[in-house]
């Protein structure tokens, strides 16, 4: 085999493993469809953003959210206590169990976890600072089907 | 005065009794009206102007995720998440509800201001808005 036979191979070999790694994370995504999300867990947590699928971070990473409202990440997000044990219960139950969300990300922020960080390396880093991007946990300004839950590659649009 | 009980007294304002504790459903007219007999004073639009477009010392106003003149779409300042208009003429499912008013009354003024509103101050604001046609 000539070095230009071997060259195409590995770079079929990457493509492969490529796609493979994305048929993956879209598998991933399916277990947090829209549709299950808690109705309370909507109308309170997405009025200021995304609703995060809730196994995209562990159990203790919730807990310290919920227990931290009136100061997360720089607003107050206050809620009364009944409503913040009834998203608790049910974030308890619904976070993330699997290896790559097994660990607490710093400041419990999905956007820093290694697995995001990874999934999106192809990203320019320009690109995330575009004015209709503003910040990496505005999911929906490239992931369309974000609201529903929906992360697969196939509907990111990234704003130009 | 805690939330639960600031919501108790907009209630009792709006319904004098009439109404159980709990039925929140209300008009911005009846929430303005609510605050503003919690404050003694009338309402004043264009001191709720006032208040929405400036800075309070802190780092936003409530123009920074609503607008200037919120009969638009807004966008949250630091997440950037869209915003549907808060002037009820634009969105009727705004100033409807007593408690989802106090909550984000408490909240919001709290980002802007580093305390509480008044009832004064919530009275004005929602009269501004209702003038917004």
């Amino acid at each position: 085999m000539n070095r230009r036979a071997l060259f195409h191979r590995r770079s079929w070999v990457a493509v492969l493993s490529l796609v493979a790694s994305h048929a993956a994370f879209a598998g991933d995504d399916q277990r947090t469809p829209g549709a299950t999300l808690l109705p309370k867990y909507k109308q309170e947590c997405a009025a200021c953003h995304v609703a995060f699928p809730p196994g995209m971070l562990p159990a203790y990473s919730w807990r310290r959210l919920l227990d931290n409202l009136p100061h997360h990440y720089g607003t107050d997000a206050s809620l009364e206590a009944t409503t913040v044990n009834e998203l608790a219960s049910w974030l308890s139950a619904n976070s993330g169990t699997y290896k790559r969300v097994r660990e607490a990300p710093p400041e419990d922020r999905i956007t820093r976890s290694a697995w995001f960080i990874r999934k999106h390396d192809e990203v320019a880093g320009a690109a995330w600072k575009r004015p209709a991007v503003k910040s990496a946990a505005n999911c929906a300004a490239c992931h369309t089907q974000a609201d529903q839950g929906d992360f697969n590659e196939h509907t990111v649009r990234i704003p130009r | 005065m805690t939330h639960s009980c600031l919501v108790r007294h907009v209630c009792a304002a709006l319904f004098a009794g009439a109404i159980p504790i709990g039925a929140h459903a209300a008009t911005p007219a009846d929430l303005q009206a609510a605050y503003g007999a919690l404050s003694g004073t009338a309402a004043a639009p264009d001191r709720g102007q006032q208040l929405f477009t400036s800075r309070h010392g802190r780092e936003w106003s409530c123009s920074s995720c609503h607008g200037a003149l919120p009969t638009q779409t807004g966008k949250h300042a630091s997440t950037g998440k869209p915003i549907a208009a808060l002037a009820p003429a634009f969105n009727p499912e705004r100033f409807v509800d007593a408690a989802k008013t106090e909550k984000w009354f408490r909240r919001n003024c709290n980002d802007v201001m580093g305390r509480e509103c008044s009832a004064a101050e919530k009275a004005d604001v929602i009269a501004w808005l209702r003038t917004l046609k």
